[in-house]
């Protein structure tokens, strides 16, 4: 039952993990971006949050409604603007560029927020939970599950029906070829980088509510983000959201199995595994995103 | 339609293009003819705004757009179909079509139309473009570059690496282009083909103009194309 309880769990924490891992991906897949400053915008996000929250909002899932469009148009505006002119044949300026983002964010908030861990609250809902045959499942996890699936699809269906999908996909062929068919490559990349980051956004809220988090807590997420990508397969959708749950079961099952401090340490292992004998991930891409 | 005036385009310290001037009328072709390396093709991304110019002008229905990014220059209606097809390998022929869509322009080019015009490109509207033959790339690609219903096509070397019989085929869908009222600018290393294309030719020598012209002497052509 212990064992039970530690997959479903696993799956659930699959789906947070899925939420960071997507944006990652996606701009890796469109702009073949390495965003370093994936998770200190994720808490970002949540010091986001938390301000609004001391501020009056009643709930965080009322900042929601301010976080992830303000952060979305910082994507746009930090696309265009800074990460556009780090593009090149190389990826070292873009990997330099946004780690010293991470490094600014996470220095911003240490400053302004000092080095507390700070929580995010729904009034208790966060930490309840349901019977499920014998299980205890939490609803704050379920329903993050639900949000990255439907975000997830939601996603899959713009890039596989829509004209601006469409774009993004062939902007990752074949970007200067775009601007012959009338569109700017850079808007469209913005834009991508604007959804990253919105999904990122409500990723670092839920984890927020979830655990909580301090100023340097991005860098522990971009890894779980990473790993899930790489295990997923690269710029995959939903090998992305394979992978996060394969990372969260492995994480949860060592805690449950040998010591709670071994959920990390397994989840790299597994990882590390999937990079030397599996390095192009579950889902081989076939259809860029 | 198109004029340009004394254009230069390098590559880096290089010249590649050099005061080059040309025009194309309204609902008129013009063939730039001219050996490997003769800039031919440096010129046509230097009208579709793929590559900056150095010196000169280029005028496009009375407007300069020699500082226009590529994709205004599209909306306004300048069309490229590049050497080498650049094709959207992972998409399929029709969401390549439909790429075109985004210069939002209006005209007899729709789907339809186009699909009518190259039965080749209709049959295979749902494959990925990434497998197709050659000359069904070729096809798609002038058939993409109509989707977006330009007042001007810019055609790069449409012939290279076809079989006779597709070339055919592709040249035979110039004249009717050229009835709907679009303009056509035509690159090509194949003097026959293009001269039988166009009356007016224009021909580069070393990124220079070395003839230009209506009707010309094969023999004259011949010597402007090699130089000497």
């Amino acid at each position: 039952m212990q064992y039970a309880s530690a997959i479903v769990n696993g799956i659930l924490l699959g789906g947070l993990y899925a939420l960071f891992a997507a944006g990652l991906s996606f701009m890796f897949g469109v702009m073949r971006l390495v965003n370093l400053a994936h998770g200190a915008l994720a808490v970002l996000s949540a010091y986001g949050a938390l301000i609004l929250v001391r501020a009056g909002f009643v709930s965080p899932l009322l900042a929601l409604l301010v976080v992830v469009p303000a952060i979305a148009a910082l994507g746009y505006v930090l696309q265009r603007f800074v990460l556009q002119r780090t593009l090149t044949e190389s990826p070292l300026p873009s990997l330099l560029v946004t780690f010293g983002l991470s490094i600014i964010i996470e220095n911003v908030l240490l400053l302004t927020m000092t080095a507390n861990t700070q929580h995010l609250s729904l009034g208790g809902f966060e930490k309840s939970s349901f019977s499920l045959g014998g299980l205890q499942v939490g609803w704050l996890p379920l329903i993050t599950l639900l949000v990255a699936i439907v975000a997830l699809g939601a996603m899959s269906l713009v890039m596989g029906r829509t004209q601006f999908g469409r774009l993004v996909r062939a902007v990752s062929d074949d970007a200067p070829t775009v601007s012959l068919m009338g569109a700017n490559p850079k808007h469209i990349y913005a834009i991508a980088a604007a959804i990253a980051f919105g999904l990122v956004a409500i990723a670092g809220v839920a984890n927020g509510l979830r655990a909580g988090f301090d100023p340097p807590s991005g860098n522990a997420m971009l890894i779980y983000a990473f790993e899930a990508v790489i295990i997923g397969g690269l710029g995959s959708l939903w090998g992305t959201l394979l992978g996060a749950m394969i990372l969260g079961v492995v994480q949860d099952l060592a805690a449950a199995i040998v010591d709670p401090s071994m959920g990390d340490l397994a989840g790299h292992i597994v990882f590390l595994i999937f990079l030397i004998f599996l390095p192009n991930g579950l889902i081989q891409r076939k259809v860029r995103l | 339609m198109l004029e340009l005036d004394g254009v230069s385009v390098y590559y880096g310290q290089l010249p590649a293009v050099r005061e080059v001037s040309l025009s194309v009328p309204n609902g008129g072709i013009l063939a730039v003819i001219g050996a490997n390396g003769a800039g031919k093709s440096t010129l046509l991304k230097a009208i579709a705004g793929q590559l900056p110019i150095r010196a000169g002008r280029i005028v496009f229905d009375g407007k300069d757009v020699s500082r226009l990014p590529a994709y205004r220059r599209a909306r306004l209606g300048i069309s490229l179909v590049p050497e080498g097809r650049r094709l959207f390998k992972s998409l399929t022929v029709e969401e390549n079509l439909l790429t075109a869509l985004a210069t939002r322009r209006k005209g007899p080019w729709s789907l339809e139309a186009v699909y009518d015009r190259f039965p080749l490109v209709a049959e295979r509207r749902s494959r990925r473009a990434g497998d197709l033959s050659g000359g069904e790339q070729q096809a798609t690609a002038i058939a993409r570059a109509l989707v977006a219903n330009p007042e001007l096509l810019l055609l790069d070397e449409v012939s290279l690496g076809l079989a006779p019989a597709i070339i055919g085929q592709i040249y035979a869908s110039i004249p009717v282009i050229l009835e709907q009222g679009t303009s056509i600018l035509l690159v090509e290393q194949d003097v026959q083909q293009a001269t039988r294309a166009s009356h007016d030719v224009h021909c580069l020598l070393q990124g220079r103009t070395s003839l230009a012209g209506r009707d010309l002497d094969l023999a004259d052509i011949t010597r402007a194309y090699f130089g000497g």
